[in-house]
This record gives C-alpha cells, structure tokens and sequence, in this order.
C-alpha cells in the first residue's frame, strides 16, 4: 500500500506545475470531481503529463499509468478488458489527451477503440497546438495561427475530431468549454453513464501557448463560443443537439486581439479570418441542425 | 498427458489456453496469422474464458495487453517481422513497467526487399529492450519455452516480458507429433496470475511510468538489469522443476557432440536440428564436428557457453540476421565476448535470410571450412555463406563497373 500524502479535498492537490491561467488545470479538476475514486485514467507524454507527475510524486489519487502519445485508447481499452475479464463493470477508464496526442498521433488506436465500442471515456483537452513541446502546429492548430512551425500562420483549417467520431457512430460525444462548467460537468457524468465509448472534446485557451495574460482565460473561453470560433453540441442516439447558440455573433477581433499568436495577421488578413470564421460557422451550424 | 498434431503457431495457443490468459490483443501478420485467428476461436466458442481485443495495429495490440497486465491478469498477444518493427516503441514499454507478458514472435524477415520468410532480424533487433528471448528448435519446444517463459516471466525476482521465438513457416507451418501434459501440471506448474511490483487498482492507487529524473533514471534501468540476471538462475530452476513434471530436459544453450569436437557451430532456432543431423552424418566420417544451440538469447546465458566452448580452438557461428555494419552478426558478437579471454578463432557466418532453406549442404559447407581452418589449410572463410554469386548484378543495384 503506498501513502497517499496529500491533505487536498478532492483528488487533485491544491500545488500543480502548470502554467497559471492553465485551461486544461481547470478541466482536470472537475473531470476527476465528477468521475470520482471509483477511476482509473491514461495520460500521454504532454501538458497533461504534469498531473502524471514526477518521480516519487504524483498530482493524482486515482490509479493511473502514462502510456506512449499515441496509445491513449489502446492503453485504456486494455485496462477496461482486464477489468471486464475480472468482472468489474463499475470502474470508469478516462484517457486524459491533448489535441496532438488524439487528432494526430493517436487518432488510428482511438478509432479502433471506438469502432470496437470499447467502454471507455476518452477527453480530448484542445490546447490547439504542441504546448509541451514549445507550441508547434497541431491539426487542431486553428487557420491562421501562428506557432513556432507555423510561423507566419497556419495556412489551412483544423482537423473536425468530433465529426470524426461521429462517422463512427459513437454512442456519446460533445464539445465543452471551460466557460461553462455546469455544462462540462454535466457532459463529463453523461459519457461516464454511457454504455460503450465516449468522447468528450473541450476547447482549452492556454496562456503560454496562444500568448495571453493568464487572467483572462476564462473570457477567452466565452469568447470563443461568441464568435463562432467554438461551437458546443452533443452526439448522441444518433442525433446532434446544440448546446447555445449565439443569436448574432460577435466580432472575431473580441477573441483574437489579445492573443499573440494572431499579433503578427495585417488588417487584411485580420478580415479575412473574421470572413473565414463567419462563413465556416454558418456552414457547420446548417450542417449540425441537419443531423438534428 | 496426451499427443497431438500441431504446427508451431498451434502449439503456442494450446501454452496460451493452458496458460489461461484473461485478455488477448493480437492483429493478424504472416506467418503469425492463424494465432489470431485460433484464439479468436477459442474465445468466441467458449473454449477459453477470456476478452479478445481484435486491435488495428500491433502497437495497439501491444499496448492493450500491457495495459491489461498491469491492471492485474495474464495478458496475450504475439506478432512476427513489420508487426514487432511496429510495436518497438512498447516493447520497451512493457520491459519498463516490468509487465511480465509472454509474446510469441513467430521470426520473419523486414521490408525492403519485401519478404514473408523465415528470419532473426525481426527479434533481433529488440535483443536490448529489456525482453528475455527463447528461441526453438522445433514445435515441441514451442510449447514448452512458453510454459517455463510465463512461470520465469513472472517470478517476483525477475518480473521481465518473454519473447518466445519460433522460425516463420519452418516451425510455425510445421505439423509435428507433441506431447501435451495434462491443464492440472500446468496449472500447479504456473500458478494463478498475480499481479506484482506495479499495477492498477482503485483500492491501491499509484501512478505508473511517470517521468523521471536522471537521478534516479539509472537506477530503475539498473532493477531491469537486475531482473535480467536473475532471470538466468530462475530459467535453470524453472527447466529442472519442468522436467521433473513433465519429463522433458530443456537447458538454456544445448551442447550436441561438442566434447570431443574438434570444431564447433553456434546457431539458434530450427536450423539447430538440421546441423545436428549433418553432425552425425559428418562424424560417420570420422569428422569430429559439433553444435551449440543457443536457446537463451536474453538473458544470455554466458557462463554456460563458455563451459561449452572452453578448449576449442576453432568456433563458427550462424547468425540468421544481418548485422549490418558489424563484423558479425548479434550471436557472433555475444559469444566473441563470452570467449574474450580465451585463444580461440571465432568465425562469422551469416545466411538463411528471407527464407532460404539452410539445408544440409550449407551447414555441411560452414564445417568444411572450420575443419580446414583448424588444420590451417585456409585462412579465409565465406561470411556470407549462402549468397549467390551474381548477388551484385540483379536488379536494384548498379551493375560493377
């Protein structure tokens, strides 16, 4: 039996290692709240790695084990088999991976888990970008912003992880920002209920990465939901139902021009991301309310 | 106690079943093929009560299994050539979190040039992952390296993944006549899975494979290590307490004729059979010649080779695998080592490769040569022994000039 010896109240410790103003902070707090003791978890080499820990010390009171970048599902899907051959139905398996690790890297082992309906609960943190490795381009990396390998911006759109999933057919899946954790945490318990693999995909503002004041994350959160930048929806029973919907959207420069990794966009190519985010909302919304 | 007629890959899964693995992850690779798809058999008619993952790589198939090890229950998977070339990544993985799970590799050859056929390169190139090694001779010892693998697997003092090793389509597609004990010995032999050192489980939480310092690095490669070489004594004690049980001797590097041999061969796996027999063919001829077949590779069992090779003074060696860039193959340098203090002429061959037949004549070739050097006759000896002579005028080379 190992000591667990921190006096914490929940199962993450008050004294992590992320970045101050970490959305993916936030996200791991109430996933772990509303998940419970009764968890095991996957996390790969990443951001999320500093909850993994280091050492001698962990940042979790929940088994858990820190697989490759790309075997966050295989990983999981292995332990729920063994816990399912020990007949344990109860214990909920979470991978816990960044935008990288799904959309990229682990997206073959995550679409055999899904495909297998392996009960497991997969959270895509989307940071949007390499974070740990020094903010390199991602598929996830949004049209136009800057990382150090796509410095003068990305010159293509993102990679649509939850349209992905949803051409498996998979029983549950949602978007979710931290803006609204009533919201996150009410998605977070529907996949842990749901009989067969879900996923969650949360939008995660990161403060060293798209270069920001670590307080405004939050307001980033919103902002991008207000924009057209995030769209929260759910999947399931086959039919997609949108979360908010805002009745006009607000001018992209609210979400953009306080983040660096836009800093370097002309007026130019600042109106045409604003056209471009307008013009893709309004084609994904019409294509959402038909899979209503 | 009971005959039957398998190949190599069938005798692998009865081990398997007898084993009584609770999960397998395994995606299908020629020659290893009809693993797969047995033990998808086997659990879909209810012949063994276990989860089939049917996974959509080897590296998830490697990953789901550790991952189900480490989660407490004996954990199946076996793979062959690209399918290993693949999982490299988590083998090293399974070694780390000391995983004890026993993986037929049925050996294969790697692209480019494609090839389906029997080779070691494949198992050869993860000899430094932390794995044990056990290659067979025949389908007989298929099975029986896969019972002693899982109970030294598993043992507390050595807690290290075992890959059992058996030549592509030479054993795996070879139906031979074996002995196979009742599932009670095998049981009492193995024991029920239990779960050691690091595992996951919501009343005892611990997190496994964190990151770690170069402070403290070392010493968890060093409890590898450590691992490893006690894996030598457990393998010995493990084989005596076998045969006792079932009846057959097994040993780590097998002597044949050598005593009195005036030259010797070193090799692994299937070919081992064909050189004994050119063995006793050459000494109707009253020429002393012997084999030492390897069946240990990791951990090499160094002390008992060199008590087997003491005094001779000219030693050959057949490494079915490349070993570009090296002088000599992995066996030819893990048995120069073992003879660095002794006077002895160690010689380098290299052959059967992509599924050449290593026949009689071959092995016959390689003794020849040894004999003559030893009489200093010749000085010179072909390294690659079975390499055609137009071998730099076919296609994909420009031809000499």
């Amino acid at each position: 039996m190992h000591d667990i010896k921190h006096i914490s109240k929940g199962l993450v410790p008050h004294g992590v290692s992320a970045c101050a103003g970490c959305g993916m902070e936030l996200i791991i707090r109430n996933v772990m709240d509303v998940l419970g003791e009764d968890t095991i978890i996957v996390i790969p080499p990443g951001c999320s790695a500093l909850f993994s820990g280091y050492g001698e010390e962990t940042a979790l009171k929940i088994p858990g084990f820190q697989g490759n970048l790309e075997n966050t599902a295989a990983c999981a899907a292995g332990i729920r088999a063994a816990l399912n051959a020990k007949g344990n139905t109860h214990t909920t398996v979470v991978g816990f991976a960044g935008d990288g690790a799904t959309v990229d890297i682990g997206l073959q082992s995550l679409s055999g888990a899904i495909e297998r309906r392996d009960k497991i609960l997969y959270i895509c943190y989307d940071n949007e970008a390499y974070m740990n490795t020094g903010i390199q381009g991602s598929s996830s990396t949004p049209f136009m912003a800057s990382t150090t390998t796509t410095p003068t911006g990305k010159r293509t759109g993102r990679k649509d992880l939850m349209q992905i999933v949803i051409a498996h057919d998979i029983p549950y899946a949602a978007t979710a920002s931290i803006h609204n954790l009533t919201d996150l945490r009410r998605k977070v318990q529907k996949a842990k209920e749901t009989d067969g693999p879900s996923l969650l995909h949360i939008h995660t503002p990161c403060p060293t990465g798209w270069r920001y004041d670590p307080s405004k994350t939050i307001e980033l959160a919103k902002a991008a939901v207000q924009t057209g930048c995030w769209v929260l929806y759910e999947y399931e029973n086959e039919k997609v139902t949108i979360n908010s919907k805002p009745k006009e959207l607000k001018p992209l420069e609210d979400y953009i021009k306080i983040q660096g990794r836009f800093k370097g966009l002309s007026a130019e190519q600042r109106q045409e991301l604003q056209e471009y985010t307008k013009t893709s909302y309004e084609k994904y919304i019409k294509k959402l309310e038909s899979m209503a | 106690m009971s005959y039957k007629m398998l190949d190599g890959n069938g005798a692998a899964v009865m081990a398997m079943k007898m084993a009584r693995v609770q999960v397998i992850s395994a995606y299908p690779i020629t020659p290893q093929s009809t693993i797969s798809e047995k033990l998808s058999e086997l659990v879909e008619t209810g012949e063994l009560d276990a989860q089939y993952v049917r996974v959509e790589s080897e590296h998830s198939a490697l990953s789901v299994a550790t991952a189900a090890q480490l989660t407490g229950v004996r954990a199946a998977t076996a793979t062959a050539s690209q399918g290993l070339a693949l999982m490299h990544e988590v083998v090293g993985m399974t070694a780390g979190v000391r995983a004890p799970i026993v993986m037929p590799v049925v050996n294969r050859g790697l692209a480019a040039p494609w090839t389906l056929w029997c080779e070691h390169t494949d198992a050869m190139a993860e000899r430094d992952m932390g794995w044990m090694q056990f290659y067979c001779q025949n389908v007989q010892e298929v099975y029986d390296m896969m019972i002693i693998a899982y109970k030294v697997a598993e043992d507390k003092n050595v807690l290290t993944p075992a890959m059992v090793c058996l030549d592509g389509f030479f054993l795996s597609h070879s139906m031979q006549k074996i002995d196979i004990p009742e599932q009670e010995i095998v049981d009492e032999f193995i024991g029920k899975y239990e779960a050691k050192n690091s595992y996951l489980d919501t009343s005892d939480p611990m997190f496994i494979c964190n990151l770690t310092g170069s402070d403290e690095y070392t010493e968890m490669r060093y409890q590898q290590k450590v691992g490893m070489d006690n894996a030598l004594e457990v393998i010995e004690k493990a084989q005596k307490e076998f045969e006792e049980k079932f009846g057959r001797k097994l040993c780590m590097v097998e002597g044949y004729k050598t005593e009195d041999a005036d030259v010797v061969l070193v090799a692994l796996g299937s070919m081992c059979g064909t050189a004994k027999y050119v063995v006793n063919k050459m000494r109707q001829e009253g020429k002393k010649v012997g084999v030492v077949k390897i069946v240990s590779y990791r951990p090499f069992p160094a002390e008992q080779l060199k008590g087997i090779l003491d005094g001779k003074k000219v030693i050959g060696v057949f490494d079915r695998s490349t070993g570009f860039g090296s002088k000599g193959g992995p066996v030819w340098n893990e048995t120069c080592a073992v003879m660095k203090d002794s006077v002895c002429d160690i010689r380098e061959y290299i052959g059967g490769l992509g599924g050449r037949d290593v026949p009689e004549k071959t092995i016959e070739k390689i003794f020849e040569e040894l004999l003559e050097i030893k009489d200093k006759k010749r000085k010179d000896h072909t390294t690659w022994i079975d390499v055609k002579s137009n071998a730099m005028d076919i296609r994909q080379v420009e031809k000499n000039a």
